[in-house]
Order: structure tokens, then sequence, then C-alpha cells
């Protein structure tokens, strides 16, 4: 074990805090007093089975005195070193004088170091929430394709001398077009980054940070599957994604919900029904007797490693139509700002309560994908029975069932609907629902 | 000789216009399709001596196209240029191993897609000489 040069400060502290003697404590721990003084005063290393017996007689861990309270100030301040060429070997090795002669800088360039590891994980965390947001992909495509088209055709028109006229119209009109593709562009992803920036202020909406630490979990929490007791704080404690207040209070009320729903249907029992079922919301609420929204939710949050179980996304919106939970079907963009798009199973769900609705959807995109959704919308009266009504949509977002996999599916739905992610980002020019233009060039 | 043949798989017009431009200019016959889901079909069709390949295509991904490609004796060893996006480091890794003969990122100059489609074509001559 790591041994403090300041431990013996701190077994004199702990003695004098208790009122004890040092020759009471000697004898207790079998040394002699004068030997105990000399460790008080950090000129005695002290071993392994002295270090116990001193912990023990003095009520405390064996690390609060090794370590003491300085342990985290010292890494931080070793993390400070590590990052700065400049702190040689040699000051390293005088780290715990610094700290001795210097308690109030040393913390403040072990909290300097804390603030800069946390701000340096939320830079990683936009970087790689903006690397998959299928807006800016989207948009960036968009950037490269007129950027190539421009220098090709530019080209072609500066070096090929004996061009043709009608050759040589077509390329300036290509020119002309793709210099509008490229501003229209750039002016909307300007746009959005703006949006962005005022939307979150810095810090991502409590939800966000919810959905980030969930996803860092894979949306699977397996303390839940065994515990026979309330797990709340423990699985929240120093997460980096939950930044806020709020965030840790939704992230409880989840883990809440997620526990209740794991006990309403264990996972083997689960795992046993899938494979007789398959994924049916409402065949898998009928087998357990529970309400098919802890089904859904049960499904999307699965182990990710389940053989022949897909992963499966989710969305939930309460009655205004605001989505409380968003999780990722690969390829099924979902809204990072404002309302989704209104021809979602989930909205017609939303009016049409306690009817289950399935149905094949085609997700507009560069690349359009479809997918099989489950939707339903249950009522719930928490506030007793003359307490307002409050309504839950869910739909379940699931690949769609290639052709002869699923027969039922395939008898089940009829037609297969054109959705998109929401208006603001949405190809479709044709669509009867949309709510505003779209801010993607017109391909 | 008969000229070379390559077939054009790129779904944005502008770029598959200027190709077919530079490429027809230094004799090459160029034909061209803007998605992935009838490719296979027309490689079989076509038998082209070579095939551009953009990786992000409608209906079926050029990764896609160029794993069954590579998969099929007949066209396991068919010289294909993929173009990928600048900065796109994982694509690229992605097309590489799947078996694209050379890459071309995009945006690029006219003389190295002409470069890249010879040098892809005399190597495959090569071997077969």
């Amino acid at each position: 074990m790591a041994r403090s040069a300041l431990t013996g400060t701190r077994v004199r502290e702990r003695r004098t805090a208790l009122r004890l003697k040092q020759a009471d404590l000697a004898r207790a721990v079998g040394i002699s007093p004068a030997y105990l003084n000399l460790i008080e005063h950090n000129r005695r290393r002290v071993g392994d089975p002295l270090l116990e017996k001193l912990a023990a007689a003095l009520g405390v861990d064996v690390v609060a005195l090794s370590e003491g309270a300085e342990g985290a100030l010292f890494d931080g301040l070793r993390e400070a070193a590590a990052a700065e060429a400049a702190v040689s070997a040699s000051e390293l090795e005088r780290i715990e004088e610094f700290v001795g002669r210097f308690p109030g800088w040393a913390a403040v360039v072990a909290g300097r170091q804390a603030r800069v590891g946390a701000l340096e994980r939320v830079v990683e965390s936009y970087a790689e929430r903006m690397a998959q947001d299928p807006f800016v992909l989207d948009s960036l495509h968009e950037v490269i394709s007129a950027v190539t088209s421009l220098r090709s055709t530019a080209a072609i028109l500066v070096e090929a001398d004996d061009i043709e006229p009608v050759w040589r119209a077509r390329f300036l009109a290509t020119i002309q077009q793709e210099s509008v593709r490229l501003s229209d562009t750039a002016e909307a992803l300007v746009g959005y980054l703006d949006e962005v920036e005022e939307a979150e202020t810095g810090l991502s909406s409590p939800q966000e940070q919810v959905e980030a630490w969930l996803e860092a979990c894979n949306w699977h929490l397996p303390e839940l599957e065994s515990a026979t007791r309330p797990v709340h704080e423990s699985l929240i404690d120093g997460v980096p994604e939950l930044a806020s207040g709020a965030a840790r209070a939704l992230a409880l009320a989840h883990i809440a919900r997620a526990q209740a729903d794991a006990r309403a249907l264990p996972l083997p029992a689960m795992i046993e029904a899938l494979a007789a079922l398959g994924p049916d919301p409402a065949a898998l609420a009928a087998r357990f007797g529970v309400p098919m929204g802890a089904v859904f939710r049960r499904l999307a949050t699965l182990p990710p490693d389940l053989d022949g179980v897909p992963r499966m996304g989710l969305v939930v919106c309460d009655a205004s139509g605001t989505l409380t939970l968003r999780r990722p079907a690969p390829g099924f963009a979902l809204p990072r700002f404002g309302a989704a798009c209104p021809l979602w199973p989930l909205y017609e769900a939303l009016s049409r309560p306690m009817q289950p609705i399935r149905s094949l959807v085609d997700m507009a995109g560069r690349l359009p994908q479809r997918f099989l959704t489950y939707a339903f919308c249950q009522p719930s009266h928490p506030a007793g029975f003359d307490g307002p009504v409050l309504m839950e949509a869910m739909m379940l977002i699931l690949p769609a069932p290639r052709h002869g996999d699923d027969a039922e599916a395939e008898r089940a739905v009829t037609s297969i609907r054109r959705i998109g992610s929401s208006c603001r980002i949405c190809p479709r020019a044709d669509c009867a629902g949309r709510r505003e233009p779209s801010i993607l060039a017109e391909r | 000789m008969a000229e070379p043949h390559v077939l054009l798989i790129e779904d944005e017009p502008n770029i598959t216009e200027a190709i077919r431009f530079i490429l027809t200019r230094a004799g090459w016959r160029v034909s061209s399709l803007a998605n992935g889901s009838e490719a296979l079909a027309r490689i079989e069709a076509e038998q082209p001596d070579a095939v551009i390949l953009d990786l992000m295509l409608p209906g079926m991904s050029g990764l896609e196209i160029l794993t069954h490609l590579r998969a099929q004796a007949r066209t396991a060893r068919l010289p294909v240029l993929m173009l990928t996006a600048r900065g796109q480091g994982r694509d690229r890794e992605a097309a590489e191993r799947a078996g694209a003969s050379a890459f071309l990122a995009k945006p690029f100059a006219n003389g190295d897609v002409l470069d890249c489609l010879q040098r892809i074509t005399a190597t495959e001559s090569a071997r077969n000489a």
C-alpha cells in the first residue's frame, strides 16, 4: 500500500480528537510511547500490521490514516503534473511537502485540474454528439458534394480550351446551381448551430443528460435485474453525464420505473417469452399480466447482447406531444430540438388511447430506411379518481422485417407511412403534415 | 482496340456529368447509375472494365456493393475506385477492408480521377498478362 509521509500526523490528529493519551494508544497497539511519538512526528514509517492496529484502536479505516483526505488532493496534483511537462520528477517527489506547506494553493491547483477534466469531458461529449447529429452529417455531405461538383466543373472550364459551347453553357449553369446550393446549405448549417448554442447555453438539458448516461450504459442497468431492495443513488453516484440536480432527479425516476419493470418482467422469463412470442408487446403484456407500457420500456432496455433480439428504439411523449424519452434506433433520426414529425404513429396513438397501432414506416433521409413500429397510449391517474388524467404515448421502433421473416406483421400492416424526423430537417417537400419549410437544400 | 468501359455509380448528377466529360475526353466509354440497388445487375449486364463507386448511395451503400462484388468469383478482381468523403477515415478503412482497388476523397482534382482509374486498370491488366 502506498504510504504517505503524513500518516503520523493523521494518527496524532485522530488521537487528540479522541482525547486519548499517547501512552494509552501505545499500550493498545503494543509499542512504546517514545516510538509512537516518533511515528506521530513522521519520523518513523509505519508498517502495515502496525497501521492496522492503530486504525482499529482509533476507530478509522486504514486508508484514512495512510492517505487521509489529501489522497484526492494528491491525485489531482499528480494529474495536473502529468499534463504539464514543466514539473520535474524531483519536484513530484516533494508533492507532500508542497501540500504540507501550501495546502490552500495545492487545493486550488487540484481544483483547477478537476475542472479542466470535467470541461474536457463536456467537449468530448459535444464532439461525439455533433459527429452523430443527423442534420450536421447531412449538411456536411451536401457541402462536400457541392464543393466536389464546383471544383471539377470549374477545372474543366479553365483547363479545356476547346470545349463546345453547349457544354460550356451546361457547366456554367452547374456552377451557378451548385453555388446556390452551397450557400443555402452553409446558411442552414450556421442557423442550426446557432440554435444548438441558444438551446443548450453550454450544457445539455436534463433530459439529454439522462439520455447520454443511459446511452453510455447501453440503456441497460444490470444492477436492477437481481436487486431485491430499491437501488437508487448508488447507481448515479459520480456519473459525469448527470451534471445537474434536475438530471439526477430524472435519472432516479427512471431507475425506480425500470426496477419495477424488471420485477414485473424478470429477464429469464422475458427471454423465454420473446423466443416464443417475438417482440409483440400486446402478447407479452398478456402473458405477464402487466400494462403494455411496461413491456415497451422493458423491450427497449434489454441487455444489448441477447441473441436474435434486435436493438429497439423507444420514444415516449406526454399529452402535449413533448418527447419525454428518446432511445434512438439505428437509422431512425430523432429530433434534438422542437417537435417531431406529426405523422409518427406515436401521435396517432395519442389521439386513440388504448388502441395498439402497428405500422411500417419509411424514415426520410439521404438513405431512407424502413422500420416496424408499435405505438400505444395509456392514461394514468396519479392524483386519484378526481385528479387530472395524464396521457402517455409510446412508440417502439424495430428494424423492418425482411420479406417473409414476419408474416403476421406483414399481414397486419396494410400500408407504409412516409415519415421524417422533424419538419425542419425533413427533405419531403410534398408532405401534407409539414409545419414549416425545411432548411435542407432541395435535392 | 475497343475503348475501355467504366461504370460510374454516383447519385450526384453534376459530379457524374463532370466525371463523364473528363473520362470521355480521355478515351473512356462511360455509363452511369444514380442508385445502389441496381448496381449489381448493371455490373453483371455490362461487364465494365472498371467501376467508380460512391460510398453513400440510395438503395444499397457502396460498401455493400463492393462486398458483394468481392464475394463473386467473376468480379472478385474487378478494378473498383471508391469515392469517399475527405476526413471520413473510418469509411476509408471499411472500404479498404472490403477490397477497394483505390480511393479518391471528395473533393478531388479531375486529373486524379483519370490517374487512379488508369492505375488500377493497368495493374489488373498486368496481372492478367
